[in-house]
């Protein structure tokens, strides 16, 4: 009961609970709430990672001197549900000689290991789903999952093309993995704890870990950006699926819904990315200066999204206006520059901690 | 295993990918056969013909000014260009001179064609390259062009402006204003190309270096226009046969040295000044005078060859026309620059990367029906 209550603040989730627990027996009512949870995380995901395919429309749209998506609902906010309705109700087609299994099981693979990183963020003190206390470690290895899918992809279309994405994913996903984690395990060293809540917390009194870590913060914040957009497989590290030389790269040969799944889980990754790196630099859920702290009622997940937003916006930004990497720049970049670049950062940190150098 | 067993057991094997016909940097209907090993590329041999129109065929059944209409449709990105050459080698064979103003006008239009094509390459260049917001910012652009166009030729890409003697009708009213428009425009507008594209540190690294072609090599396969110009070919057919008004203008030829897909580019780039200099030197004094010479209904042309080349916004256009004196040509023959520049692309393409390619594709603006015709 305890646990429920905590990782559900709302009255209107609590009468839930409560009726829930009224109709069933303990074990039963409590196995029924984690699978009412999971379900609304789905779908509060599936609708997020819609309305970020809008964004990034409409993003676009600006920058490329156009209105964008303005039909289908008013400024087009039905437009994805429209999009996401079409891909629904298509036919999945496929090209012969295809390893069905793999290819049919490649989608999940990609979407589910989005999916579960949501798990653990801390988006405010009470609403978290599953806090653990090696939260950071946890993300890292699930959003290490998501490129087995697209070599599954890859590998088993049938297709040339999509065989040199699936290819050049894994080269770029397996090097920038490690300035991911290097540049998170920076921030790490700065709070000492794994859990995401606990990261959230310390930064309540001193200010963000940005400014917490001096120059160091800023170099791992600006590496986890690079690395966290190559990962995600965007702009200007598309290479994956670099319409101009591969056609669509690994999804080439997917359709309708299958295809959907690569899609969503590209914008639930992004999602993701962004929101690791509110947590780690920008204070979570926590208001800038605390000036929302006295006012009870404030949803602190307002700051949240407002600090996601806004790094969602960089990497749109990013996609807009950078030309594509060529593949060899692409491990130059990190194997060469990023990486010592990024171990150099590590002794820094280290040493201003040890000298308690933090403010 | 041990690691001899192993590489004995594991081969690897080059294999080939079909580029095209349906690719997006084909930009049409062209199929480019890789031979690929891994993502070097060791081959490539281009197929020709998924939009051959037969226009040479047709030339000889249609009249001469319906040859006209034919060479729209060939570099459709040039078309007044393409008019203008077909109508300079019938006005050589009839022995025409046509009027100062009709010179002008051609010229002005001629180069106004330039910077829209320009302008379509720079966005192209860029989507290709992944930076997708260039295109954007060209069609913008490129739409004040068109728009000229239409309200003076009453077309926005087959123009079809020009009658062998002069052009179909005289300019609009709004022609000189609507240009002086556009170019007091357009010379803001380069500068945020730059910003967004040329002084990216990421666009550098694509292209410097990037599919060197030697001047050796430029000449020695018949390459022509910005493409050979970057290699340091001087070919530029306006200055070393000057056709128009261009023996009346003052402009530079844009030459670089360094041959890679960096130094077509800037060409290019460059060309947009030269481009806007040369409007700007012509378009405020227009002389007065007829827009065409009296031509017969039905041209004959005397028996004999006819040759004229023109420079087109991707090299050097030639139109052979062979007439036995009858109302249609016996043989016509374009020259395109398309073809020739695409011949030397596997050779400057070899043991290069398919990113590599698809920049030193998009440097060199290729227009598919140009090369097919």
């Amino acid at each position: 009961m305890n646990f429920i209550q905590m990782i559900i603040p709302l009255n209107i989730t609590k009468t839930i609970s409560d009726w829930i627990y009224s109709i069933m027996p303990e074990t039963a009512a409590s196995y029924t709430i984690m699978v009412v949870i999971a379900v609304a995380y789905l779908l509060l995901f599936a609708v997020a990672g819609l309305y970020l395919v809008l964004l990034e429309r409409k993003v676009a749209a600006w920058f490329q001197l156009r209105i964008g998506p303005n039909r289908v609902g008013p400024w087009g906010l039905l437009q994805t549900m429209a999009d996401a309705l079409k891909l629904v109700s298509k036919e999945l087609t496929s090209t012969i000689k295809i390893d069905k299994f793999l290819y049919n099981l490649a989608p999940y693979f990609v979407i589910v290991a989005a999916l579960m990183a949501m798990a653990v963020f801390p988006f405010s003190k009470q609403f978290q789903a599953f806090d653990i206390n090696i939260g950071v470690f946890f993300l890292i290895a699930i959003s290490s999952i998501g490129v087995i899918g697209i070599l599954l992809a890859g590998w088993s279309s049938n297709n040339k093309y999509a065989l040199i994405g699936a290819m050049r994913s894994g080269l770029q996903t397996i090097s920038y993995e490690l300035s991911v984690g290097l540049s998170i395990l920076t921030m790490v060293l700065l709070t000492g704890s794994l859990q995401l809540s606990e990261i959230v917390e310390a930064q309540r009194t001193g200010g963000w870990l940005i400014l917490q870590g001096h120059i160091p913060s800023v170099i791992a914040f600006m590496i986890f950006m690079i690395a966290g957009t190559a990962e995600t497989n965007r702009a200007p590290f598309d290479l994956v699926e670099a319409e101009s030389e591969l056609g669509a790269g690994f999804h080439t040969e997917y359709s309708g819904m299958k295809f959907a799944y690569f899609f969503l889980a590209e914008f639930i990754n992004m999602f993701i990315i962004a929101s690791i790196a509110v947590v780690l630099f920008f204070g979570g859920w926590l208001s800038p200066f605390g000036i929302t702290d006295n006012i009870t009622w404030f949803p602190e997940v307002i700051w949240f999204i407002i600090k996601v937003a806004g790094l969602i916006f960089l990497m749109m930004w990013f996609r807009w206006t950078f030309p594509r990497l060529r593949v060899d720049q692409l491990l130059t970049l990190e194997w060469k520059y990023l990486l010592p670049l990024n171990l150099m950062n590590l002794m820094l940190m280290a040493i201003i901690i040890w000298l308690n150098w933090t403010i | 295993m041990t690691d001899q067993q192993l590489k004995n057991k594991i081969k690897t094997e080059e294999y080939f990918i079909n580029m095209g016909p349906q690719h997006p940097a084909a930009h049409g209907v062209l199929r480019l056969i890789l031979t690929i090993d891994g993502e070097i590329i060791k081959n490539v041999e281009p197929d020709l013909g998924y939009i051959h129109r037969s226009i040479e065929k047709m030339c000889e059944r249609d009249s001469y000014q319906q040859i006209v209409h034919l060479t729209d449709r060939m570099d459709y990105l040039s078309s007044h260009i393409n008019n203008v050459a077909v109508c300079l080698a019938v006005e050589k064979g009839l022995e025409i001179e046509v009027s100062d103003r009709v010179k002008v006008i051609r010229t002005i239009i001629d180069e106004l064609t330039r910077i829209a094509s320009h302008c379509l390459w720079w966005g192209v260049m860029g989507m290709d390259l992944g930076a997708l917001t260039s295109y954007f910012y060209a069609f913008r652009d490129r739409e004040m062009i068109n728009d000229i166009f239409e309200e003076t030729c009453g077309a926005r890409l087959t123009m079809n402006y020009n009658v062998p003697g002069g052009l179909m009708f005289d300019i609009h009213p709004n022609f000189v204003k609507r240009t002086k428009d556009f170019i007091a425009e357009f010379k803001t507008k380069i500068p945020e190309y730059n910003l967004l594209l040329t002084d990216n540190v990421i666009f550098h690294k694509r292209t410097k270096g990037v599919g060197i072609l030697t001047r050796e090599d430029a000449i020695s396969f018949g390459v022509s226009g910005p493409t050979a110009r970057g290699s340091g070919f001087s070919s530029d057919v306006r200055k070393h046969h000057p056709y128009n008004a261009y023996d009346r203008v003052d402009f530079k030829e844009i030459l670089f040295t360094e041959g890679d897909t960096f130094a077509r580019y800037q060409v290019r780039m460059m060309e947009l000044w030269e481009s806007i200099s040369i409007i700007e030197q012509l378009i405020d004094n227009i002389p007065e005078g007829e827009t065409k010479a009296a031509t017969k209904a039905v041209i004959k042309l005397p028996k004999g060859e006819f040759y004229q080349r023109v420079e087109t916004a991707r090299g050097e256009l030639g139109v052979y026309i062979n007439s036995t004196g009858n109302k249609n040509p016996y043989r016509v023959k374009f020259r395109s620059p398309g073809f020739s520049n695409l011949s030397v692309l596997n050779h400057i393409s070899k043991d290069v990367k398919i990113a590599d390619l698809v920049a030193t594709m998009a440097s060199f603006d290729f227009v598919i029906p140009d090369i097919d015709r």
